[in-house]
């Protein structure tokens, strides 16, 4: 059951052909068994993801009308806050916190009867493109166990390409659902910025974060999208319309008469050969199901990764601010009368990683009295000029194409010591950020190089997530059937080790 | 030689600039529903908001906008029709998130004015204080450092922290320099910091109670030599908790600058601190190493885009204005120049308008008021509106005094009864047993024994020299324990005499 997809685990559920309790106790033994080698988790919830589905197995038996996900499993990134449960964002800062309070996407998850497996790795806040910056140890990418599984949603990317669970959630701030999805040969979207509610989103850089879905499909994932989007007031940025039908739309793929438009500058000189070459085979397909292919040209994009590394930096060394010992996580240094100052500096020391420490240092030098004009000032500029050229290419586009990384899987530790060769992994996913649209990422096949997973990326106008899921659907139907069958049933068998993280019961990480 | 203050004054022109922080009177919190009551057990008003738990976010609060749009038009401000909250960024224990939401280079009030009158020798005279800027932001929570001799927090053993009011919506009232007081700065920044209480409690958006913080006021000033083209070193004095203190910190700092400017020296930029007991100020945090706050919009919050026609609803809505109502009250009420100026110096406008409204005579309410009752307060050392005398009270007892039922100085006692906390004026009667004597009988056996045992004065009463009748009446007084009419005593007594 568990290698079925979300849809189907949720038909049997309705039709009672299996219990959530069964089809939660089948994950959690797919993790004890796998997680060893590919360590997606942080934290597994055993308990707390059993007596979830209990309650959802009482509800359906009582009668009750049920979401259309109730029952099934899912992986929650750990930057999200669940009450109760071990919350760290992957940083040593927050250690063993317990959030009193569930973010408002948990929320959802729950009123939706999904049940929540655990916690998984991630980078650091978020901040990397291979769960390598966690301050747990990295995730590995279930088709090859020496590579990463991208970041920084790596956990919950690696999670759902294993079978560990058939839906994650993620967050992409500057493409880390949809480079992730991409290495893993998965689905991932990131929503339009303000369509899920960023409260209990531990923040890396708010105007950038966004939550979003994972899947093994494009419906799968447009189900899951549905249950957590939506207008939250307790976030002030979070968009006041109707959720775009993504379910709809997910099930009606469909590209006659679409406008596709490829973006000049997300390919070609940087792009792996084995990464083009499937990409333009998507290209080709879409365009037999009878979709137009226009190019669009996109010149402010060339700017787009500094402006990140402005923006994301400044925001963060703001946010991450309220780290501090004084009211949560980690506390070192409180000893022989220290001052507060003192214990606040020795905290974050100890607590915060290198790629933290360097985002922190790059933001506050950025947004210096006498700098912030240069740097915050002009990344701001760049931002309203991709913004232009993106709304540009959407009066001729319906959707925009791009591969979504220009590389597959590299190995562990391949690009940690050279955080620019990292950053330029970025280039395709981070233009969507910075404009708040919204973006998907889809397995367009194995590079013949190295046989491992390419993503390709669909992008649409704030609020018409809907057109992800209309041409992801039709490409995905027109892929699978060329492969005679989904991707990821491609991927090598997992050995099977057994997770050497304890299943949790009540008191926490042991 | 040091010099004096008027010598000060004509070498020195002094340089106003004043920093109102007002707590709006919210149910609940800046940019969270916690509630704002003061005085609640020590972090019980949090959330994981104004706790700054990971993950929570802000969400302005209405009402503190609408409240801060009010303050914008009653102090004749411009409404930007496109604000931004901004963020303050420095590490402090009291502040959650160690950055302060704030309003930066966009705040939502600009360019306004408040015209001041002081009562001075030659006659009243107007200052107009230009007003910069009107903005939002959250107040910090409090620490208490316990240990070490100051109490602040550097030497102190540990410190505990409270985040009730962190998050506590703050209004900035912020002037532009204020030039051209001259010998009156002192007392022109407590009659702006006066006004601006007036109006804001005429708007009902905070309570305004400098000594429970709710209205503070940073008062910077610096002195600059009459022929100077510069402006003088700035200090800014914080913990000024009334406003009699503004006035006292204002003149100790320009008799503290002249000092020294006069041997030589340089007036540092910093912060200091008014001390309420001695009337002088102690250094603070010194702003010579400016801290870089790194401001940016705060990109949790969209920015405020007040609509027009709300504007003028508000505008519309606006109370009168404190001077406009002074004029009113002068002219209602029939005061004169001299007793109106104490009565607003005294602060007793609204409660002797209070107890006008209750039906007594403006009058009697003001006498009581300014007089036996501001004695009192005076005396204790506490604000009149502590006392435990109301303005119904104060209705009462002059009725009762109109019904003849008490003289003025039986009310005397009545008013030290209520403010005792024996109740009502005619509870403490009752509970007192004071009453007049009015029964003709009981005086006339008063008077009888008053005038044997003072047989010559009496004797001189009835040889026609009337003067001498007063310590006759004040024996029968004595003899009556006060409780019987003057009036009365004297008529009657007259009569017994012959007169």
């Amino acid at each position: 059951m568990i290698f079925k997809t979300a849809t189907e685990m949720a038909d049997a559920l309705s039709k009672k052909d299996i219990s959530s309790v069964e089809l939660t106790q089948a994950h959690l033994d797919r993790i004890a068994a796998v997680d060893g080698d590919v360590k997606a988790f942080l934290h597994v919830d055993s308990e707390g993801a059993l007596a979830q589905a209990a309650a959802v197995d009482a509800d359906r038996a009582s009668g009750k009308a049920m979401s259309p996900l109730a029952g099934v499993p899912l992986a929650l990134k750990d930057v999200l806050a669940q009450k109760g449960v071990p919350t760290t964002a992957g940083s040593k800062i927050l250690q063993g916190w317990k959030p009193p309070y569930d973010s408002t996407v948990v929320a959802k998850l729950k009123d939706a009867g999904v049940v929540i497996l655990g916690k998984t790795n991630m980078d650091e806040f978020a901040m990397g493109s291979s769960t390598e910056n966690s301050g747990y140890g990295p995730t590995f990418n279930p088709w090859d166990l020496t590579r990463t599984p991208g970041g920084s949603s790596g956990g919950s990317s690696a999670a759902v390409a294993s079978f560990e669970a058939p839906l994650a959630i993620g967050s992409d701030t500057g493409g880390s659902i949809r480079q992730p999805a991409a290495l893993t040969g998965i689905v991932g979207v990131r929503p339009t910025y303000g369509a899920v509610s960023r409260y209990g989103l531990i923040a890396y850089s708010s105007s950038l974060d966004q939550a979003g879905p994972f899947g093994r499909t494009v419906l799968d994932t447009a189900l899951l999208h549905e249950a957590i989007a939506g207008h939250d007031a307790h976030d002030a940025t979070s968009i006041n319309a109707a959720v775009p039908a993504v379910v709809a739309a997910a099930k009606d793929g469909n590209v006659k008469g679409m406008k596709i438009g490829v973006i000049k500058q997300l390919q070609g000189e940087g792009y792996q050969k084995g990464v083009q070459t499937r990409f333009t085979e998507s290209l080709d397909l879409l365009a037999s199901l009878g979709a137009e292919i226009v190019e669009v040209d996109c010149p402010s994009f060339e700017y787009a990764l500094a402006a990140y590394y402005l923006i994301a930096p400044s925001e963060c060394s703001s946010n991450l601010a309220r780290f501090d010992a004084m009211r949560y996580g980690l506390r070192t240094g409180d000893e022989g009368g220290a001052s507060a100052e003192a214990v606040m500096a020795a905290t974050r020391d100890a607590g915060f990683g290198r790629e933290v420490k360097r985002r922190i240092i790059l933001g506050t030098y950025a947004l210096s009295s006498g700098y912030y004009d240069a740097y915050y000032g002009s990344a701001q500029k760049i931002r309203t000029l991709i913004i232009q050229d993106y709304a540009k290419a959407f009066a001729v586009a319906d959707v925009l194409v791009s591969p979504t990384a220009p590389t597959t899987a590299y190995k562990i530790g391949e690009k940690i010591d050279d955080p620019m060769a990292m950053y330029l992994g970025d280039v395709a996913t981070i233009p969507v950020n910075l404009a708040g649209i919204c973006g998907m990422s889809l397995p367009a096949g194995l590079a013949e190089e190295d046989n491992l997973p390419v993503g390709f990326q669909i992008m649409a106008p704030a609020m018409q997530d809907q057109r992800l899921y209309q041409a992801g659907a039709a490409l995905e139907a027109a892929l699978t059937s060329k492969w005679g069958g989904a991707l990821i049933t491609k991927a090598p068998a997992l050995q099977g080790r057994p997770s050497a993280l304890p299943t949790m019961s009540k008191g926490g990480a042991k | 030689m040091a010099l004096n203050y008027d010598e000060i004054i004509a070498k020195y022109d002094p340089v106003l600039g004043l920093e109102v922080h007002v707590e709006l009177n919210t149910e609940s919190k800046m940019f969270c529903s916690c509630a704002t009551t003061f005085g609640a057990e020590p972090n019980t008003q949090t959330c994981p908001v104004c706790l700054a738990l990971p993950g929570a976010l802000p969400v302005v609060n209405e009402k503190a906008i609408e409240s801060t749009i009010k303050i914008g038009l009653a102090l004749n401000c411009s409404i930007a029709p496109y604000s931004r909250f901004a963020r303050k960024n420095y590490f402090y224990p009291d502040m959650p998130k160690n950055f302060q939401i704030s309003q930066y280079d966009e705040p939502i009030c600009f360019d306004g004015y408040v015209d001041v009158e002081i009562d001075t020798d030659e006659g009243p005279k107007h200052f107009r204080i230009e007003v910069e800027r009107v903005h939002m932001e959250e107040d910090t929570g409090k620490s208490l450092h316990v240990g070490g001799a100051t109490g602040r927090i550097h030497g102190a053993d540990y410190s505990l922290l409270d985040y009730n009011r962190a998050g506590i919506p703050l209004v900035e009232i912020v002037t532009k320099i204020v030039p051209g007081t001259g010998k009156y700065a002192p007392e022109v920044a407590k009659a702006y910091v006066a006004e601006l209480r007036d109006i804001l409690r005429g708007l009902g958006v905070s309570d305004v109670k400098m000594e429970q913080g709710s209205l503070r006021c940073d008062a910077n000033v610096s002195l600059m030599l009459k022929d100077a083209t510069e402006l003088g070193t700035r200090s800014e004095t914080k913990n000024v908790n009334s406003l009699r203190s503004v006035e006292r910190a204002i003149r100790g700092e320009m008799l503290r600058h002249a000092e020294i400017l006069e041997t030589g020296g340089k007036v540092k930029q910093e912060t200091r601190h008014f001390q309420e007991d001695t009337g002088l100020t102690r250094s603070g945090r010194s702003k010579e190493q400016a801290e870089d706050y790194r401001y940016f919009p705060d990109p949790d919050l969209v920015p405020v885009k007040p609509d027009a026609a709300w504007i003028e609803t508000l505008r519309a809505g606006l109370p009168e204005r404190p001077s406009i109502r002074r004029k009113r009250l002068k002219e209602q009420w029939a005061v004169p120049d001299k007793e109106f100026a104490a009565m607003v110096n005294a602060d007793v406008l609204d409660i002797v308008e209070a107890t006008v409204l209750l039906g007594a005579d403006a009058t009697k309410a003001r006498t009581w008021w300014l007089g036996e009752i501001s004695r009192v307060a005076n005396d204790k050392g506490v604000d009149i509106a502590e006392l435990a005398i109301t303005p119904a009270h104060v209705a009462e007892l002059i009725k009762l005094v109109a019904s003849g039922e008490l003289t003025d100085k039986l009310a005397r006692q009545v008013v030290e009864g209520v403010i005792a906390g024996e109740g009502t004026p005619s509870e403490v009667v009752a509970k007192r047993g004071i009453k007049v004597v009015s029964d003709d009988g009981a005086l006339m056996a008063a008077i009888e024994k008053v005038c044997a045992a003072q047989a010559d004065t009496a004797e001189k009463v009835r040889g026609g020299h009337l003067p001498a009748a007063g310590a006759l009446i004040g024996a029968v007084m004595k003899e009556t324990a006060g409780q019987a009419d003057a009036a009365k005593v004297r008529e009657l007594l007259l009569k017994f005499l012959g007169q």
